[in-house]
Formats: structure tokens, C-alpha cells, sequence
């Protein structure tokens, strides 16, 4: 087993333990910087090399993607699973949106296995991002001139995870491959032994969610399983559709499947604030973030590759 | 003016102990109902929502200090609680205190 993942194992047994333990709260959003930053500038350096034609299908398809899963999840929640309006879409928007830790777990996955993939899927981190976060405040309170809207758009494009990601992405893309090089050592090098600082605190994180699963009953535990394994089925259509290779399939299923813990749940605390937080977070950080990473993305490089062979 | 000795004046410090989500807000509306300043903590603690650690952004805590007139305080005090009692984890308390340069609140 790859030993990132045995540090998000550590984190959680270590939380279950009630160990002490903690990573400073500047430390944290340092690694998060640090991680950010990384995968904004690979996926820059690798936009430099693509023509804006050769993209526009890409970021089409993936942006009707992130309208397209929060539209199916919703139903799921609030008839099946019975929540109130609000949670059901808060809910929803949290599994339309992405994970940037699952996203670098994919990523090292494939490094690891030498699994070729597109590098600059990480522009796909932004634009997934983005649509959901709409899509679920609009689900919730309908399209009335009581949201602030201005609001809205400055919390989800000027937040930390959309604005360094960007940056990364603009710097690389400005600087080139060969521009970055000097950099590499911190933001490339690096990159895997500070994944590992940062899932084991998402391990500490997680384990702290996990006393709150019993309260919400088996259908969030269900739910928080089966909709991203239903959702990297969509996103890894997708991926064939665009005619990335099996690795960038599967990092676009990843994506699918993974739901967001830092963008989404601050956008909707400030825009839906009726819905309860807890929920959304327990399912996704409690129950899909643990699933996705240990046996998700394995399984969506699987499912790649099955619906390459057949397609 | 004998500052080591101020004249007890009404002043009020009002202290705000809510998410830290609600940062930019809430000093936008605390600004618009009179206050001059404030000064702004990252806490952590237990309230009837829960142990906030602030161990990450969707749980961190803030407090914020306020040192304003009572009718400042009491207007502050009477908005923040219709507006965001119901849905968000907030405490609202003041208590007198003497200030050195009472010009300046």
C-alpha cells in the first residue's frame, strides 16, 4: 500500500485514539498552499503546450458535468433520503464539487504506478469546482433576488482553493517548463512527502467525523458510497468521450466521485444557512473522502481501462 | 485630562464568540451600526453546536471585541441576534469597562 494512505490511516487511528495530536492550523494551510500551488503550476505548464480549440470541448464537457451531478444527487436526498430542502441541497453541492486531497491522491497514484495521464486536468479541479456551489444555492433557495450573489462569486472565486489553483495555473502556464524548473525542488519534489503531512491530518479530520455517522443512519452511510461510485461511472464516460487516456479517464472519475470538504461547505454556510453543515461534512468527509482514497480510486483506474477496452 | 484616571464613561466591550465564515460579514455590519473598531481572535471551544477545534476552515471559531456606546452595543447586539441566532453558532455578551481614551470609541 502506497504510504500516503497508510499517513491518512495513521491520522485516523491516532484521531480514534483521541491522541492529542495536531498539525498547527498555519501548518496546515501551509501544506495547503504548498499542494494547491503544486497542481495549478503542472497543470499550467502542461496548458502552454495545448491550443484553445484543442481544450473548449474538454472544458465544456467537464462544466456540464458539474451542473449535471448535483442536479442528479438532489432528487436522490430529498425524496429517497427524505432530508429537508436545504440539507438535501447542500448535500448535493458538496458531491458536484471536487476534492482537491482526492484529486492529489490520484495523482500520486498515478505517478506511483507510472500511469500515463493528461497533467493538465488539474484545470478540471477549478472548473468542477465552480457549478455546483450554483446550482445547489439555487436548488435551495430558487432563483430569487434575495441571494447575494456578489457575495457568492467573491467567496467561490477569491477563495483560498480557487484562487491558488488559478495562480498555480497562470504562473505555470506564463513560465513554461523550462521556467519552473528552478522552483521544482519545493513545489514538484516535494510533493509527496507534503501529501502525506496533509492526509495525515485529513485522517485526524476524518476521524473526528466519524463518531457523528452513527447519528445520521445508514442512508447517508449508503449514499456517501454509492454516489461517487455512480458518479466516476458518468465522469469516466465523460473522460472516454474526450478521448483522454486511461489515466486521465481515470483522474476525471476521481473527480466525479469525489465531494468537496472547503470550498462548498464555506458557500454554503454563508448562502444556505439552514441547512446543517454536520450532515454534508459527515458524508463527505466521514464517509466518501476515506472510501475514495483507500479503495475509490483503484477501482475508477479499473473502470477506465474496462470502458476503454469496450468502447 | 488625567488619563491614568478616565472619567468611567458608558462604554461597552461587546464580544462576539461565532464561525469564522461569517469574518467578513459580520465586521462589514458591525462597521455600518456605529462601531469605530474591533479586534478579531481565532478561538477554539465547545458550545451547544458542538466542539468547534478549529482544527480546519469549516469549523474554526473567532471571537470579536467590540468597544463601543451602550447604544452601539445594544443595536449590534439586537441585529446579530435576529439575523443569525437561528443558524449559526454565536455568543453575544457585554460587559462595562473603563477605557483610557474614551475620544477614540
Amino acid at each position: 500500500m502506497d504510504p500516503i494512505i497508510l499517513f491518512f490511516l495513521f491520522g485516523i487511528l491516532a484521531g480514534v485514539a483521541r491522541s492529542p495530536l495536531r498539525l498547527p492550523s498555519q501548518v496546515y494551510d501551509f501544506i495547503t498552499l504548498v499542494l494547491l500551488i503544486s497542481i495549478g503550476l503542472k497543470g499550467g505548464v502542461e496548458l502552454s503546450k495545448l491550443s484553445f480549440s484543442a481544450l473548449l470541448p474538454q472544458i465544456t464537457t467537464v462544466l456540464l458535468m458539474g451542473f449535471i451531478l448535483p442536479l442528479v444527487a438532489f432528487p436522490i436526498l430529498f425524496s429517497m433520503g427524505r432530508f429537508k430542502r436545504a440539507d438535501a441541497a447542500s448535500i448535493a453541492a458538496h458531491y458536484g464539487s471536487v476534492s482537491v486531497g482526492t484529486f492529489a491522491v490520484a495523482v500520486a497514484y498515478m505517478s506511483s504506478q507510472a500511469i500515463p495521464f493528461e497533467e493538465h486536468v488539474a484545470l478540471f479541479v477549478v472548473l468542477l469546482e465552480i457549478p455546483a456551489i450554483l446550482v445547489g444555492i439555487v436548488l435551495a433557495k430558487g432563483l430569487n433576488s434575495e441571494t447575494h450573489w456578489g457575495k457568492i462569486a467573491h467567496e467561490v472565486f477569491l477563495g483560498k482553493g480557487v484562487i491558488l489553483l488559478v495562480g498555480g495555473l497562470i504562473i505555470g502556464w506564463i513560465a513554461g517548463p523550462q521556467g519552473v524548473a528552478s522552483i521544482e525542488p519545493l513545489f514538484f519534489d516535494l510533493f509527496k512527502g507534503i501529501l502525506a503531512l496533509f492526509l495525515l491530518e485529513m485522517g485526524l479530520i476524518t476521524s473526528s467525523h466519524l463518531s457523528s455517522l452513527k447519528k445520521h443512519g445508514v442512508f447517508l452511510v449508503c449514499f456517501g458510497i454509492i454516489m461517487p461510485v455512480a458518479s466516476s461511472v458518468v465522469g469516466a464516460l465523460a473522460g472516454v468521450f474526450l478521448n483522454l487516456s486511461i489515466g486521465g479517464t481515470a483522474i476525471l472519475a476521481t473527480l466525479a466521485a469525489s465531494a468537496s470538504y472547503i470550498a462548498v461547505p464555506a458557500a454554503m454556510r454563508i448562502s444556505v444557512p439552514e441547512a446543517n453543515p454536520t450532515l454534508s461534512l459527515t458524508a463527505s468527509l466521514g464517509i466518501t473522502f476515506p472510501f475514495n482514497i483507500v479503495f475509490g480510486i483503484p477501482l475508477y483506474y479499473y473502470l477506465s481501462g474496462y470502458l476503454h477496452t469496450i468502447i | 485630562m488625567n488619563t491614568l484616571n478616565p472619567q468611567s464613561s458608558d462604554h461597552q466591550l461587546l464580544t462576539i464568540i461565532t464561525e469564522a465564515v461569517l469574518e467578513s460579514t459580520l465586521v462589514e455590519e458591525i462597521e455600518k451600526l456605529g462601531a469605530n473598531g474591533y479586534t478579531i481572535m481565532d478561538v477554539r471551544g465547545k458550545g451547544h453546536k458542538g466542539v468547534r477545534n478549529a482544527g480546519w476552515d469549516a469549523n474554526a471559531n473567532i471571537r470579536i471585541e467590540v468597544i463601543c456606546g451602550s447604544d452601539v452595543a445594544e443595536s449590534i447586539s439586537v441585529y446579530l441576534k435576529e439575523k443569525y441566532y437561528n443558524d449559526y453558532a454565536m455568543v453575544i455578551f457585554t460587559v462595562d469597562v473603563n477605557v483610557m481614551r474614551p475620544e477614540k470609541f
